[in-house]
């Protein structure tokens, strides 16, 4: 039963991370219908643009995750202003590829800039574990939830309460409209990939915090949060925390049972188990859990 | 000739326009073709340098998938990145076929004739296979899923040891034996030398096979299909039959193009059909233009070609470290960072590629 619930915990960690990747993508694709595969890219940034910030310039810990988060949220807006605006209208597949290049240019500066190390984000919650209910649990660990919670319940409220959360929502409803009611397009993507910015380097600071280490190569979680993305339906806020939890949960329960039970599918088969999810679910729900259903089928 | 009279006939009969249907409508583009054959089959006995000939054969062996992949995403509109799963597939397939019995690993000794066609075939009927999950989706999905692809092959690659070695990799030396002529030794002519025959020749079947296909009929259905589903669907093109068609023709040039990237390289491992690669050939129909014929070729060779011209672009610019004991960008990066670079220059600023640079070129001289 201690092993049930150990695998149940860190799966939800595991899972609470994938939400919180997802937001970022979720509200992109939501107000502007990029499907960007560069957020990786931003989470990696916005790790080592902490690391920086906190190591490097000596900055204490919470303003250089602030500071960087900042910096992140600028390259986003950048990045959307140079380079995305100009793909309006564009065929799908090159919006596709742009941000992929734009992660594969992301995934070379950051170890031409840092080197490829693995450097020790120095966070202060380092390895230390505390036993709850009888469970080894880890402090990071705990911050994780705690933090993606804050973090999902504050872009709720601001997506559901305040001004630009509704030019966001009328925006992604129906852009036309929103611009003839004088919401500007424009600010409404800047916003989107602020967003994204600033949430990519949460993530990538809790992945990276404790034992995970900052290092290149933690930007595949983005791909690997493509499952929780697609189950939960590519435009739900509330499809990515759902979708996140479950595909982290499944993912830690085969880790932990498929090796004794169904050795056959092989070693780590759980690192592939969520697109196995993925691919089941499009085909029965192409459009995922909560998603609208705009998918047409052949 | 006949009569004075009907050779006055056909002198004064008005010339007709070249008619576009046909390959090469104009003599001039016929000449042009013949020149470029021959130039080719002339160039591995000069060229004296055996790097440049080895950036030629992976220009052709990739050549062969960006063409498959144009069918698919340039003249289908199917968006995929699982490109490199069925190149794997193909590499994989002519391994265990072809190598030798008793070698290590072991395959199945078969000669060319049996293991070519069927690294090609079996992608193709896999494609097949997978091709009706993967179409029921459009746009940004089908890139989702078939990412997804790439990953569930590489996990199958790591652990189906008998066949793909493992994550150790496995040697393929397959024969490369047709009937008398060994394209692994032309008479007197190194292994590179006489790869580029096989490599080369394939490639152009594969540009003509491409070509007729596109300007016949079910090459303009495909068309109607990318353009507009339901205007092709009211037109009476099945959605279902051209979608599937192009996935596996696609797939099965994929096959056809990892099983001589493999003989090229001579040694594979799971890691090599991953993410990266599929990257690659996308961005090589991005850059070569997608859509056409030609761009698949030119950006396999742009994309093929740009690590070494950076080489020796950067020779002595001080930013570039040339080994690893010295500090600042590394040429892999730096090849990476350039290689990103062109994929987003293209798309924002010439998103019909080097085709149409081409093109426009042609048509200023012409004005001239």
């Amino acid at each position: 039963m201690n092993k049930l619930a150990e695998l149940v915990f860190s799966g939800t960690i595991r899972g609470a991370l994938y939400a919180l990747v997802a937001l970022g993508f979720v509200v992109v694709y939501k107000t502007t219908g990029v499907i960007n595969f560069a957020h990786g890219g931003l989470l990696l940034l916005g790790t080592y643009l902490t690391y920086n910030a906190h190591v490097t310039w000596g900055l204490p810990f919470w303003p250089a995750v602030a500071l960087a988060a900042l910096l992140t949220a600028a390259v986003g807006v950048l990045v959307e202003r140079l380079v995305l605006r100009r793909m309006v209208g564009r065929p799908v597949f090159a919006v596709v590829m742009v941000t992929l290049g734009l992660l594969v240019i992301v995934q070379q500066v950051v170890p031409a800039i840092w080197t490829y190390e693995r450097l020790n984000l120095d966070d202060p919650w380092g390895v230390r574990a505390v036993a709850v209910a009888g469970v080894r649990v880890e402090v990071k660990d705990l911050w994780t939830l705690g933090l993606t919670a804050v973090a999902l319940a504050a872009f709720t409220l601001f997506f559901r309460g305040s001004r630009y959360g509704l030019a966001m929502r009328a925006t992604a409803f129906d852009q036309e409209a929103a611009l003839a009611q004088g919401i500007s397009a424009s600010r409404v993507a800047a916003l989107a990939w602020a967003i994204a910015g600033a949430v990519a380097t949460l993530a990538g600071v809790l992945l990276a915090a404790g034992s995970g280490g900052v290092e290149p190569g933690k930007d595949l979680i983005a791909l690997a949060a493509f499952p929780a993305i697609i189950l939960g339906g590519l435009d739900s806020p509330l499809g990515a925390v759902v979708g996140g939890l479950a595909i982290g949960v499944t993912q830690a329960l085969t880790a932990g049972y498929q090796p004794v039970h169904a050795a056959f599918l092989g070693t780590s088969f759980d690192s592939v188990l969520p697109y196995v999810v993925m691919v089941l679910i499009l085909l029965v729900r192409p459009y995922g859990l909560f998603g609208t259903r705009t998918v047409v089928r052949a | 000739m006949g009569t004075p009279a009907a050779f006055a006939r056909r002198a004064n009969r008005p010339k007709a326009p070249p008619d576009p249907l046909r390959l090469l409508p104009t003599r001039a583009s016929r000449l042009l073709a013949l020149a470029l054959v021959a130039g080719l089959a002339l160039l591995p006995l000069v060229l004296d340098s055996d790097l440049w000939l080895t950036v030629l054969l992976f220009v052709g062996a990739t050549a062969i998938g960006a063409l498959g992949l144009n069918l698919l995403t340039g003249f289908t509109g199917q968006v995929s990145l699982g490109h490199a799963f069925f190149l794997g597939l193909g590499a994989y397939t002519a391994c265990y076929l072809g190598n030798p019995v008793d070698g290590d690993p072991a395959g199945r000794g078969l000669p060319l004739v049996v293991w070519l066609p069927l690294s090609a075939l079996v992608p193709g009927l896999v494609g097949l296979v997978v091709g009706p999950a993967a179409l029921r989706l459009s746009g940004n999905y089908l890139a989702v899923v078939s990412l997804g692809l790439v990953f569930l092959g590489a996990h199958v690659f790591n652990q189906w040891e008998s066949v793909t070695g493992g994550s150790d990799g496995t040697a393929v030396l397959p024969s490369l034996a047709l009937g008398p002529v060994d394209f692994a030794a032309l008479g007197g002519l190194t292994r590179n030398q006489s790869l580029f025959f096989l490599v080369w020749g394939l490639l152009g079947v594969a540009t003509v096979g491409c070509a007729n296909l596109i300007r016949s009929r079910p090459g303009r259905a495909m068309q109607a299909v990318r353009d507009r589903e339901v205007a092709a669907q009211v037109m009476g093109v099945s959605l279902v039959r051209y979608k599937l068609g192009a996935f596996a023709i696609s797939s099965g040039l994929a096959g056809v193009s990892g099983a001589l990237y493999a003989v090229i390289l001579t040694f594979i491992e799971p890691g090599t059909w991953s993410l990266p690669l599929s990257i690659q050939f996308v961005a090589m129909i991005i850059v070569g233009g997608i859509g056409t014929t030609v761009g698949g070729i030119l950006g396999a060779a742009f994309v093929g070609a740009l690590p070494e011209l950076v080489r020796r672009a950067t020779d002595g610019v001080p930013f570039v470290a040339r080994t690893a004991s010295e500090d600042g960008l590394s040429l892999p990066q730096l090849n990476q960072i350039l290689f990103g670079l062109s994929i987003v220059a293209f798309l924002v600023l010439e998103p019909r590629g080097l085709a149409a640079l081409w093109g426009r070129a042609r048509t200023r001289s012409s004005r001239r």
